[in-house]
């Protein structure tokens, strides 16, 4: 039973909860009447697809994407950073020690040994990266969406859909 | 009524497709999927190249800051385009003006106080106390982007957010005395200017526009990785600089209708 | 990559998303969509993505739901569904 939920539960949860919040957002968008309700149903339907990338660059047991220099990431520089108090020359031997990794290994094929930062331990980068401007042109268009809805409710006096559809019906928009 | 069955029916049908193409997916946390570390056969994923080799050639700690500043630099100038048109384009929405209504900028009395006013005494000083810390510590994000989480964007925000801080504890006129229209579509103008410049100022240089190794003759460093950590750098102060004043210039004509008085 | 503790914020994303498209008042579904954005950034802070929880808790949860309550002050408070 417990592998059961192992193998074909715990990898695939989390992907089925995004497509539940996915769909939950399309349908407020389709159904709701209320503008500004369709208005969160898509901004949870972002949100939801934002959660899908970044989820993509999970590694189990990794650690954040930032490198710490004191710390076992770069283990193999170590004897070059036995005196804490003299950071220049360190930094120095670190920039040679890195340009002779990157003369030899060509191919970055060649597994996590030879280079000091090992990529299966820290989670990756990219999906964070483009998600960041996911994030905020998401909330410039809502900016965007919300004043129009303003103006909407300016020129009709309600923001239900319906109301508005028989107000177009009956009275031509002037100018 | 119909709507919502219709709703029903085509959500529960792209549902259950898309429940089933979830079953093709790697599983979650793998480190070997295909996006974390290449196909089998096939070339590595560029994700470890952006781990095991952007502190050699930025050294900047961040990996999320030095590909987004640096590799990937020509998405987030655009970014920083499409914030600042999003708040031209609310501002050209909102700021219709019916004859015989003030201009919006010619009215900046503020006619609330919060020092006599004991309904706002509450939020109006703990507002007072904390913008100037979260200013500061705007600030801190922003300089700190390439060792900590943070960046030009967060930093930004929090700016913009201070400056709606303000006009949430008096109210909106107050808060545009201190940051008035000119001044804050002047500094949007100028982040995105500043970004710019800094690629320009590389093909100037006979390199590609956003090239950064080529400044260390512009900036004296000595070598071009810092000469990248440091455009780096002033590229997410111009980030910061536009996604504030935008944040507080949605905010102000959101919040007013366009007219800049009255307000939340 | 706690297995429970994501599925017990998970299992709160729906429920919020679900109340927040269900409530009549329209300034309680901008407090609730609020509520949204803090989970989804604790779920991001706990999967590794340190800057991406940071800016969706500044935009996402604060700048995002404050355009939101800023226009139904200036509209409707209500809704009819």
């Amino acid at each position: 039973m417990s592998e059961f939920i192992e193998n074909q539960i715990s990898p695939y949860f989390n992907f089925w909860i995004y497509v539940i919040l996915m769909m939950i957002g399309l349908w407020a968008v389709i159904a709701k009447r209320n503008l500004i309700k369709k208005l969160i149903g898509l901004s949870i339907f972002q949100t939801a697809i934002i959660l899908f990338y970044v989820s993509i660059g999970v590694k189990e047991g990794a650690t954040i994407p930032i490198l710490d220099h004191h710390g076992p990431a770069h283990h193999e520089e170590t004897e070059e950073k036995a005196d804490h108090g003299k950071p220049a020359p360190g930094h120095v031997a670190q920039n040679g020690a890195h340009h002779e990794h990157g003369e030899t290994h060509d191919d970055p094929h060649h597994g996590g040994k030879h280079h000091a930062i090992d990529p299966d331990t820290m989670a990756n980068p990219l999906p964070h990266v483009l998600m960041l401007t996911a994030i905020v042109v998401g909330v410039s268009t809502l900016g965007v969406a919300l004043a129009i809805s303003q103006m909407i409710y300016k020129e009709f006096g309600t923001l239900e859909e319906d109301e508005i559809l028989e107000k177009l019906k009956t009275e031509p928009l002037h100018d | 009524m119909v709507t919502k069955l219709t709703a029903t029916i085509a959500v529960l049908f792209t549902g259950g497709l898309l429940l089933y193409g979830v079953s093709d997916f790697p599983g979650f946390g793998d480190p070997h999927s295909p996006a974390n570390a290449g196909v089998e056969g096939g070339g590595p994923s560029i994700s470890q190249y952006f781990i095991e080799e952007s502190y050699g050639d930025t050294k900047v700690p961040n990996l999320v800051t030095s590909v987004l500043a640096d590799y990937r630099g020509y998405d987030t100038l655009f970014e920083t385009v499409v914030i600042f048109a999003a708040g031209m384009a609310i501002f050209a929405i909102l700021r219709v003006l019916e004859p015989g209504q003030p201009r919006p900028d010619e009215l900046h009395e503020s006619t609330r106080y919060s020092d006599g006013d004991h309904t706002r005494i509450i939020v109006g000083t703990t507002c007072r106390i904390i913008v100037p810390l979260a200013q500061l510590f705007a600030l801190y994000v922003v300089a700190h982007g390439h060792h900590s989480p943070g960046g030009g964007f967060q930093g930004g925000v929090i700016l913009g957010a201070s400056f709606i801080m303000l006009a949430v504890a008096h109210d909106l006129p107050a808060a545009l005395r201190r940051f008035p229209e000119k001044n804050y579509l002047g500094l949007a103008c100028v982040g995105v200017l500043v970004y710019t410049a800094f690629g320009v100022a590389c093909q100037l240089l006979d390199r590609n526009f956003l090239d950064y190794g080529v400044l260390e003759k512009v900036l004296f460093t000595d070598g071009p990785e810092m000469a990248r950590s440091h455009s780096m750098l002033g590229v997410e102060i111009g980030v910061a600089f536009t996604v504030a004043a935008i944040m507080f210039a949605i905010y102000a004509n959101l919040s007013s209708r366009g007219r800049l008085h009255g307000g939340l | 990559m706690i297995l429970s503790f994501d599925i017990i914020i998970l299992v709160f994303l729906v429920v919020a998303a679900i109340i927040s498209l269900s409530v009549k008042d329209l300034l309680s579904a901008s407090m609730i969509y609020g509520i949204y954005g803090f989970l989804i950034c604790l779920l991001w802070a706990e999967m590794g993505a340190v800057d991406v929880a940071f800016t969706e808790a500044a935009v996402g949860a604060g700048v995002s739901a404050l355009f939101l309550i800023a226009t139904v002050f200036n509209t409707q408070r209500n809704s009819s569904d």
